[in-house]
């Protein structure tokens, strides 16, 4: 049975241990069910994890060049298509990214709208400030490219399994050292997740009453140094399993990616797409 | 005479001031399948290292095929690619070994740090994969698997190196039934009985499955050599080392037995 599949509890109620053992949860189950989206039959599923990371650098690429608004929201329709092709829930998108993106690239375009020069449409009551039409172009063109190009990055990352994406980052350069330590960090995150859901669960269970601060913060500090112990026990013991399968300090990568015929035809469209753009400016 | 894999004379070991291993003395021969039993604490995972070139004995020494396996000569490159090719080692807990980000990445990690070229790497993971029955779990993180699977992909890990000595930490803790007769399966199996195997364990009910000699030890010393069923049959040895235990059962009409328990060899009254 895999560590993580018992039945999730996840009422909030209760006190400062329920609401941790319920956050860790929530945390394992949200990471679980990226990995399912990622393994699911999709349209972006489909190709080579190196096509999907530069087809989506493309995208962003060209939303970060375009100057027309008409342009950005084209390719956040297009990337809305790839979500639903790829079987991505719409909700888990605007619940996860355009929610937080729209409050906080909207504070920061807030000022544009009032500061920006140019023909009024509109004025504030009481404060008179005017709300200009230039101001407001500016303010929907930065929501606009900062909601494309999160949305266009979360696409990436559900629907590519992070050791693919990690491997995939080797075309843009990135060192084997770093891709080796990111994967190491997300394989052994999981199991210090459940080593604490452990703790805390077995912490509850002999618990009769609620925790009061300072005992909540006592139990916090002492789990911390639990797992801390246990971490570098594990880090000690990873090393020697790695020393025993002849790593010299050297860290190497290799993949089994296979490029297909629709992968290169992918690429060949995409370039072919960058090409037009920049010949008719988009 | 037959060969020698490894040689131990008089190896004392300490950690943190406590004597781990106390005068080792033995010989392992090629092609010998030698199970060390001992209870918790005894000393046989600190052997495994040892013979593993993890870790060096403070004194006394070891001959591993030929040569003395020092901590000076591990520093060697060639000698510590050769060593490693030769020898592997499963550990006790596989989420020590699975260090990789997928299954994929785990078989091919020993076989990368050996330098052997792509193509071979990608040829022996499939075949590997093929062998051991996991192809399907190919993709999947460590933390996906069962605690099943991830004793038999450790297994794979090390397999896949062809070593010639095999060196498992209690290969079958934690497994349910099904799980430990194929791992037994697999380590019957392995290089049709014809390479070496060691394996730590105070589980008796697989060693006379898996092996033709057994090392019993006791906080650190070996106390005792001779033939699984030598071994087994000396039940006052075993419940000396804490590898039996004896207690009382009621049966029907209030008769009180004291038995030795022995698991799947049955009942021993005494």
């Amino acid at each position: 049975m895999p560590e993580h599949s018992f039945v999730a509890h996840r009422h909030r109620q209760g006190g400062f241990l329920e609401g941790l053992i319920a956050d860790l949860l929530a945390l394992l189950e949200h990471a679980h069910r990226a990995e399912r989206l990622a393994g699911s039959p999709g349209l972006m599923q489909a190709f080579d994890p190196r096509v999907r990371l530069f087809g989506v650098l493309v995208l962003i690429g060209l939303t970060v060049q375009t100057h027309h608004l008409s342009t950005v929201l084209g390719l956040f329709t297009l990337m809305l298509a790839m979500a639903m092709l790829s079987r991505i829930p719409l909700g888990l998108l605007a619940r996860g990214i355009w929610i937080s993106v729209l409050f906080f690239t909207g504070l920061l375009a807030l000022p544009a709208l009032f500061l920006v020069p140019g023909e009024t449409i509109a004025r504030l009551p009481l404060l008179g400030w005017t709300l200009s039409a230039p101001g407001l172009a500016s303010a929907a063109m930065l929501i606009a490219r900062a909601l494309t190009t999160s949305s266009l990055a979360a696409l990436l990352i559900l629907t590519t399994p992070w050791p693919h994406l990690l491997k995939a980052l080797r075309i843009l350069g990135m060192p084997a050292v770093a891709i080796v330590i990111l994967g190491m960090t997300y394989r052994y995150l999981f199991l210090l997740l459940n080593s604490a859901l452990d703790l805390f669960t077995a912490r509850r269970s002999r618990q009769v009453g609620r925790l009061d601060a300072d005992q909540s913060r006592r139990l916090l500090v002492a789990g911390g140094g639990v797992l801390l112990g246990k971490s570098l026990q594990l880090a000690n013991d990873v090393y020697l399993a790695m020393l025993s399968r002849g790593y010299r300090g050297e860290h190497q990568t290799l993949d089994d990616f296979a490029m297909r015929h629709r992968d290169r035809a992918a690429l060949l469209g995409m370039l072919v797409a960058v090409a037009i753009a920049l010949a008719i400016r988009i | 005479m037959p060969v020698a894999d490894f040689l131990l004379d008089r190896i004392v070991y300490r950690y943190d001031g406590i004597s781990a291993l106390d005068g080792i003395s033995t010989t392992i021969a090629r092609g010998q399948r030698v199970a060390l039993l001992g209870a918790n604490g005894s000393g046989k995972s600190t052997l495994l290292r040892l013979l593993d070139a993890l870790c060096f004995a403070d004194s006394g020494s070891i001959a591993a095929f030929g040569e003395p396996l020092t901590e000076a000569r591990m520093q060697d490159e060639n000698i510590a690619i050769a060593f490693r090719r030769r020898v592997g080692l499963v550990f006790q807990n596989p989420d020590v070994q699975l260090f990789n980000a997928t299954v994929f990445d785990e078989l091919a990690f020993g076989p990368l740090q050996l330098r052997w070229p792509r193509e071979m790497i990608l040829d022996r993971v499939a075949a590997t994969l093929a062998r051991m029955g996991i192809e399907h779990l190919k993709h999947r993180p460590p933390h996906r698997l069962s605690g099943g699977e991830k004793k038999r992909v450790a297994l794979a890990s090390v397999l896949i190196l062809e070593p010639d000595v095999l060196l498992l930490d209690e290969p079958t803790a934690s497994l349910d039934p099904q799980s430990q007769s194929r791992l037994i399966e697999d380590m019957i199996g392995w290089g049709g009985g014809a390479k070496t195997l060691v394996l730590a364990t105070h589980d008796l009910d697989i060693v006379e499955d898996v092996a033709d000699v057994c090392l019993v030890m006791q906080q650190g010393r070996l106390v005792a050599e001779g033939t699984p069923g030598a071994i087994l049959g000396d039940h006052a040895l075993l419940q000396r080392c804490g590898l039996i235990h004896a207690h009382r059962h009621r049966h029907d009409g209030n008769v009180v037995h004291l038995h030795h328990h022995l698991h799947r060899r049955g009942h021993t009254e005494s």
